[in-house]
């Protein structure tokens, strides 16, 4: 185990002399390395097996999202947000649809709104699902993954009923859905999460009282909540700092102020905690989940909508809680057809930056579980 | 609080709503006062993001524009700045660390260089790369051809 690091996060600049006097090794890791989740390529610099300090080298997955934005309409854009964050697809559309319906004065009608729930929070469920699987085996333990991976397995099947897609859904329209829900869809829904639950505790078994897991966790890359606001770090990272925020209980979007959970937070800021955070949230998922489904209303899924949008001069800023944090659109329109500037605030990107001050005094290792615990998607980082 | 700027800065501040969203037009020169200000007494301490619009026929061409969000307010304010092509902005890396990469990323995208930046570099394109995509006037299809043919050894990356 590591002490926390005491150091600022303004505090950039790092000694040139190393604890034996030595000179310090500078290591090349990544962009093509297994346990960076994707391109991403760190350049650190060692004091033998502790760290000094690293430097983030991203860019590798760079599409220009938002400059393609600017050359498709409203609905054209829609499918390409998918592709930020590939593992949480659903938000992505959840987001880039409400943001568009701010702009247009329009809301879905609320069926749309609870089955959008549903689908956003399965989709929070197969995100974690995949961090653990992943994160776990970064860390050593495999069997996790295949455990997860059995379970998001269900979650994509209902996605793959629903609409066709398991991992870029383009699951929402502006305006509500374009599907109604198929026959059956609450029945699955129901059905998964009762095979769901006691699956949740299956891992935790696996994990939570696991000696080399505890020892690989607890203590590393620890982030004080003060540090975090500062990086402008959210999600269950912040969370795990002990700062209870969450934007689906502080600003409360699509329909969420109509439902029962609770927002899970730690108190160490380490890896072990924001295990336990994410572990947490699994079970307010589903019962989210439940609640919505259980009352579910009946009625239209598609608002009126202009089949050419234009939505009036002006620019709007929304965000919502994406599995990873704060996702936010910051859209600019002209009257025109396209909109005049898209900006993505993603999660991942602000996260990550958050790993210089992390693994700081840390080992080489305990990057890996730094890296694994930020729960990073490399296509949202770049964009 | 807008009211309390509007009343010590006068005409330098322009305090708008739209679609029920708050946000202030501030002059550049009054941009590190009002920046520290809202971070240090109105207790904006979260910056949520940091970005820059392009308006070509403008004369002062860009849009800069911080997203801040309060915790203990649970409030979220927009300030939005006006400059011209090639002047610069004050960083705010010493008031938000957050806005270290976005500032880079500001820079990557637009051209705007933010003075006291520790490390103002490029941070998606590589290094050597020449042009600003998300200005305007940067087309959809234009790329740094001699970037490309140098290093990747291809004609064109088309």
């Amino acid at each position: 185990m590591t002490e926390p690091h005491t150091l600022s996060p303004l505090d950039l600049a790092t000694p040139d002399k190393t604890f034996l006097d030595a000179n310090e090794l500078v290591i090349n890791m990544g962009p093509q390395h297994p346990a960076t989740h994707g391109v991403l390529r760190v350049i650190l610099r060692l004091d033998g097996e502790k760290v000094m300090g690293l430097e983030c080298v991203i860019g590798y997955l760079h599409r220009g999202v938002e400059k393609i934005a600017e050359n498709r309409t409203y609905t054209m854009f829609n499918p390409y947000v998918d592709r930020m964050d590939y593992v949480a697809a659903v938000s992505n559309g959840l987001g880039y649809c409400e943001t568009v319906e701010k702009l247009l004065g329009v809301e879905a009608p609320p069926r749309a709104q609870y089955i959008r729930v549903i689908l956003a929070e399965l989709n929070r469920m197969a995100s974690h699902q995949l961090w653990l699987g992943t994160h776990a085996l970064d860390i050593g333990a495999i069997t996790p993954l295949f455990y997860t991976f059995r379970d998001r397995e269900e979650i994509l099947k209902i996605f793959e009923k629903y609409c066709g897609a398991r991992l870029t859904t383009h699951a929402f329209r502006i305006g509500g859905l374009q599907y109604e829900a198929y026959d059956g869809f609450e029945k699955d829904v129901k059905k998964f999460v009762a095979f769901v639950a006691p699956k949740i505790d299956e891992y935790e078994e696996l994990l939570t009282t696991n000696r080399i897991w505890v020892e690989r966790t607890k203590g590393v890359g620890v982030i004080s909540a003060k540090d975090a606001i500062a990086l402008g770090v959210t999600g269950p990272v912040l969370r795990a700092s002990g700062v209870k925020w969450d934007l689906r209980k502080a600003q409360p979007y699509a329909n969420y102020k109509n439902f029962d959970f609770e927002i899970p937070t730690g108190q160490n800021g380490d890896t072990y905690d924001r295990y336990l955070v994410r572990m947490a949230e699994f079970r307010q998922s589903l019962r989210i989940i439940q609640q919505a489904v259980d009352g579910l209303p009946e009625g239209p899924v598609m608002a009126k909508v202009p089949k050419v949008m234009k939505p009036p001069v002006g620019e709007v800023y929304h965000s919502i809680e994406a599995p990873k944090g704060e996702l936010g659109y910051f859209i600019v329109s002209d009257a025109s057809t396209q909109p005049y500037r898209v900006r993505v605030r993603p999660p991942s990107l602000v996260n990550l930056q958050a790993l210089d001050v992390m693994c700081r005094g840390a080992m080489v290792a305990d990057v890996i579980a730094v890296i694994g615990t930020l729960d990073i998607v490399l296509g949202e980082v770049d964009r | 609080m807008v009211a309390k700027f509007k009343r010590q800065y006068g005409s330098g501040v322009e305090p708008l709503t739209h679609l029920g969203q708050n946000y202030m037009v501030v002059d550049r020169s009054l941009i590190p006062e009002i920046l520290q200000i809202l971070h240090n007494e109105e207790q904006f301490d979260y910056c949520v993001d940091l970005t820059a619009v392009h308006y070509p026929q403008r004369d002062k061409q860009f849009d800069v524009v911080w997203v801040l969000y309060s915790f203990p307010r649970n409030e979220r304010i927009r300030v939005t700045t006006r400059i011209a092509d090639g002047e610069t902005l004050p960083s705010s890396v010493p008031i938000w660390a957050t806005t270290n990469w976005l500032e880079r990323e500001v820079f990557d995208m637009f051209g705007i260089k933010f003075d006291g930046h520790p490390d103002m570099k490029r941070i998606l394109l590589p290094d050597g790369w020449k042009g600003h995509p998300l200005r305007k006037d940067y087309g959809i299809l234009q790329q740094d051809n001699e970037w490309v043919q140098i290093n990747l050894g291809i004609e064109s990356g088309q």
